[in-house]
Order: C-alpha cells, then structure tokens, then sequence
C-alpha cells in the first residue's frame, strides 16, 4: 500500500521533461546582453502603446514662443524648428519604428515562407521559377529597390512598409527553402510521408514546426534593419509625411540646424541607435539559444 | 577556370532579364496614366503625346518590354522628363564621384575590420576581443545618415577642420577632395567595417584551431608569422564572399551619405529624381545600380575562386 502512494509522489518530484523552446528560454535567459535588448524593445513597446500619457506635450502642437530652445526643465530634450516638444515627438515616433519594423517584416515573411517552403518543398521547375525571381530581387541593393518601390508607389509610411517587407521578402524565400531542404530528409518526414499525410499536412504540421527557430533569429534581426530602412525612407521624404512624427524625418530636418540647434538631431538618433542595437542584441542572443549550430 | 567564368556568365543572363521586368514593372505601379505621371509636373501635353508614343503606352504590356529593353540593350534608358537629358548621361556623369566614395569608403571598412577581426580573434574573450565585439555592434546599430550628421557636428561646426558638404573634382584639387570626401567615407565604411570585423573573427577562430596552424606553431614560427602567413591566408576566402555581399550596403549606403552631405553622385540623383517625378531616371539608376551589383559579385566570385588552390585545380 505503501508503495502504491510513494510512486506518485517520486513522480511529483521528477523534474518536468523540458520541450525546445522551454529549454531555449533557458539559454537566452544566461546571455545578459540579449535580455538587455528584450528589456529595452519591451521599454520602446510600453512608450509607443502609452504614448498619449507618457508624452509630456502634444507632438504636433507649434509654438511660436518656443521655436528651437535648448534643453530646458519645460522641455528636456528641447524644442524643434516649430516650437514643438522633441521629447513627445521621440515617444511618439516610437510608434511609427516599431509599427514599420514589425509589419514590414510580417509582409517579409507572409511572402517569403510559402514560396520558400514551396520552392524547397516542391522542387523542380517551381524551385527554378522562384528560385530565379528571388535572385534578381536579391541583385537589387535592399534599399534602393525600397526607395524605387516607395517612389513608385507614393510617399507614405504604408507604402513604405510595403516596399520595405517586399525587398526584404527574398531573404526568407532563400531561408525557408534552405531550411526545408536540410529537414524534408530526415527520418519523421519520411515516416509521416510513409503513413500517408497529405504533402500540405506534411510541409505544415511537420515541415514548418521544425524551421521556426531560424525564421524567428531572421525576424528578429530584419526587424532591426527594417527599423533603420523606415528611419532611412523618412530621412529622404518617403516615409511618415510630416507633421506625424517619426524619428528619420525628424533627422531630415535637424540636419538644416546642426550648427546652432543640435539637440534636435541628438535624441532622434540616440532612440534608433538603442532600438536598432537591442534587436540585434536579442537576435545574436536568440540565435545562440535557438540555434546553437549556427553559433 | 574559362570554363567556371562560362558558366557563372550564363547563370548571370536569365536573372539579367528578370532583373529587367522587375524594373520595368515598377512603372505599372504607378496610379493612373503613366504618360502623363512620366511627363513631370507641367504635364505639358505634347510631351505626354511624345511620351505614349516613345513607351508604346497603347501596346499591350509584353510588346512594351520588348521594345523598352530593345532600347536599354542600345543604351537608351529613356530621357530625363526635367531636363531631356538622356537618362544614361545623367549617369554617366554622376557615377565617378559614387564610385570615388566607394572605393574610399570600402579602403576604410577593410583598414578598420579585418585588422579588428584579427586581434578580436587572436585575443579570443580578452580585451580586444570585447572591445571589437561592441565596436561591430556599435557600427551595425548606427544609422549612417545619423552619424553623418554627428561628424558634421564635431569635425565642421565645433572643430572646424572638415567642410560640412559639398564637392570637389580631384581634378581640380585632390586636397580639397579628400577633405570633402573622408567624412563621408568614413560613415559608408563604418557599417561595412563592422560586418568584415566580424565576418573575419569568425573565419580566422575556424582556421586557427586547425591542424596546420598547430604544426606551423609546433615548427616554430613566431605568432605574427603563424597568423598572417598561415591563417589569414586561408581565411580570407570566406572573408571575401561574404564581404562581396556588403556592397549592395555600399550603393544602398551611398544614397543616405550623398544626402547628408550633399555630394552630386549616384544616390543623390535616385533621392532627386524621387522628388522630380522624374521615373525614367529612377528606372534607369535602379538597373545600372543592380547590374554593378551583380557584376561587383561576379568579380569577388572569381577573386575567390583565384585565392583558393583548391577551386583552381
């Protein structure tokens, strides 16, 4: 009788049988830079969800009494060429970097994966076909291809988070197919096959599962390079249309007065810098967690 | 080897041609008549007349690509709807000073990241290496157009020693060029310099734990002799592949740099012709700027192929 009552608590007291992504949390938990970018994204997603009550002045409110005044207790990061607060114009254009970092990728993976997956899965003349379109996508320099696709289309914070996802789209086709080819020979595809699923049950219950961890190190990292495209697009006119704030068109007009209101280029830059370098951070750190071979 | 550049040339054509349509589709994006959008602002109607009779605009689509890529084999990339310039003089005589920046900029990123990927590498976990490791993080994150500006701010307004924009032929004065020039190239190369730093720490932990480096050591050599002689060599192969990858960040790069300090090169007549309306010429940059692309790779593919023994014989 004894036994019979001991056997469930040995069992209580086993240690749960971790799954992959427990025990990769586990690794990104012990690498103190990749929780410092979390941290910090985490810190740019609370300002540009709370951006109305964190902002300490409307962002598009002129004042003519206060055009380009230096770092104040008013103002602490000082006032632009219009009067308007810099220090509510950064919290606010957090919105605009991370609304175009995250959707652009989306759009990346939303085209990218499927035909990827596709041209991996598929093989043959549907390889060759996207394989040679996401070629002469990839022979276009990534920005250049974005300002031509944002010109073509109108200037616009949308149309510039279009052109960004789809220029950045053929680097998940080229993942994704590589990926699938390295998984669709191991032995449970085979076995799934050999029991009769469906070739689109196998590419998406046991292919897709299986080359997440690379496609989310990817994200991670592109969302990065989107943020820096987005704040390069509106440096040059072609993103968020003023007044709205955004932190590359704050740049753009901060470049006219580095000689006598420098504190108008300072906060903008430092705020891609620390967004940009925190993705990297939690990309290189889940790299390490997520996908150790390619450390 | 002939047979190797044969075959790297024939795989180059089809995505050449898809390249083409690419390009070429972008003007259907655009909304509304393209004859009049491509005539500018005045829209002046004898020009969108001569426009939809030079583009073929009543022709169905694939007609329309032959004849326009009939045009762009003959060197014909359309004409500027600012200035009738024809698109590829524009080109031709802003090329040089986008070709300078990247030449200068790319000697930068090469003086700065492979030596830091090197003494990163040798000093594995030390100083140096955690001292190369931000610097590689600091040159990704930065945005160039940002940094730029900084440079202005230190070199031009407080210090005084740099100009903060502007131009000059080495031909009319080589000081005065390279005083125009260094800012800008140093802010191209500062990213490209940090993906080398990095792509060389990577190649050259792999080499200096193999086999031959151990013997080279076993035999003797002094350290300075094992790691440039025999490791280096060995790694700068895939240094140079991936390093060929960062010059699509170079001519990406080059359009943000010209901006800021206002150099007339290549990017800034892509920036110019954006906010002209002026499309052909955007078309025209996109197909010349991918093309180089392809071309610079072609280039650093056979670079490979001629430091590496292995793929020779």
């Amino acid at each position: 009788m004894s036994a019979v009552l001991e056997t469930p608590l040995i069992a209580a007291k086993a240690p749960r049988e971790s799954g992959p992504w427990r025990r990769a949390w586990l690794r990104l938990r012990r690498r103190h830079a990749a929780l410092a970018g979390l941290a910090v994204v985490l810190l740019f997603i609370v300002l540009a969800l709370f951006a109305p009550w964190i902002a300490p002045h409307d962002p598009i409110a002129a004042s003519w009494a206060a055009i380009r005044k230096a770092p104040s207790a008013q103002y602490w990061l000082g006032t632009d060429e219009i009067g308007r607060d810099v220090l509510s114009r950064v919290i606010w254009g957090t919105r605009a970097s991370l609304l175009a970092g995250v959707v652009s990728v989306s759009i990346s993976l939303l085209i990218g994966v499927p035909l990827g997956m596709a041209a991996g899965f598929l093989g043959g003349a549907v390889d060759a076909v996207i394989s040679r379109i996401t070629d002469a996508f990839l022979a276009c320099p990534f920005l250049i291809l974005a300002i031509a696709l944002a010109a073509f289309l109108g200037p616009s914070l949308t149309n510039a988070m279009i052109a960004i996802g789809v220029s950045a789209a053929p680097i998940f086709v080229r993942l994704a197919r590589g990926q699938v080819l390295s998984v669709k020979v191991e032995d449970y595809v085979e076995a799934a096959r050999a029991v009769g699923n469906s070739p689109l049950r196998i590419a998406l219950r046991h292919i897709l599962p299986n080359i997440t961890a690379p496609l989310i190190v990817q994200a991670t990292l592109a969302i990065a390079a989107a943020v820096i495209a987005e704040a390069s697009l509106s440096f040059l006119g072609l993103g968020q249309q003023p007044p709205a704030p955004s932190w590359g068109s704050m740049l753009n007009t901060a470049k006219n007065y580095i000689d006598n209101s420098p504190w108008m280029a300072i906060s903008p830059g430092i705020a891609i810098f620390l967004l940009v370098l925190s993705f990297n951070l939690l990309g290189d750190g889940l790299r390490d967690a997520l996908d150790p071979r390619q450390r | 080897m002939f047979d190797y550049l044969v075959r790297r040339l024939a795989s180059l054509a089809p995505t050449l041609v898809l390249v083409s349509m690419l390009i070429f589709g972008l003007q259907q994006l655009l909304p509304g008549d393209p004859a009049k959008i491509l005539a500018g602002e005045d829209q002046d109607p004898q020009v969108v007349e001569y426009l939809r009779k030079k583009l073929h605009l009543d022709e169905p689509l694939p007609v329309r690509y032959a004849y326009w890529m009939g045009g762009v084999l003959k060197g014909d990339l359309g004409e500027s709807s600012r200035n009738q310039e024809p698109v590829l003089h524009l080109i031709a005589q802003k090329l040089p000073v986008t070709v300078q920046l990247a030449v200068m900029a790319m000697t930068i990123a090469l003086l700065i990241g492979i030596p830091a990927g090197i003494v990163s590498a040798v000093g594995r976990g030390g100083f140096w290496d955690y001292l190369a490791n931000v610097f590689a993080l600091w040159g990704l994150s930065t945005p160039n157009f940002w940094l730029g500006i900084l440079l202005i701010m230190l070199f031009s307004v407080q210090l005084g020693w740099l100009p903060a924009s502007g131009y000059v032929s080495p031909f009319e004065d080589l000081g005065a060029n390279l005083k125009s020039m260094i800012m800008p190239a140093f802010v191209l190369g500062n990213a490209i310099a940090a993906v080398l730093m990095r792509h060389t720490r990577s190649a050259m932990l792999q080499v200096l734990s193999a086999d031959y480096v151990r013997t080279a050591r076993a035999k003797g050599l002094n350290e300075r002799t094992v790691v440039v002689k025999h490791a280096l060599r060995n790694a700068l192969t895939p240094i140079i592949t991936l390093g060929a990858l960062e010059l699509g960040t170079l001519l990406s790069g080059a359009v943000l740099t010209e901006q800021v300090f206002t150099i007339p090169g290549f990017g800034k007549l892509i920036v110019d012709s954006v906010f002209n309306r002026d499309y052909l010429v955007v078309q025209g940059v996109v197909l010349v700027t991918a093309t180089a692309y392809m071309t610079l790779n072609l280039l650093a593919d056979l670079a490979y192929f001629l430091v590496n023994p292995r793929l020779r014989h």
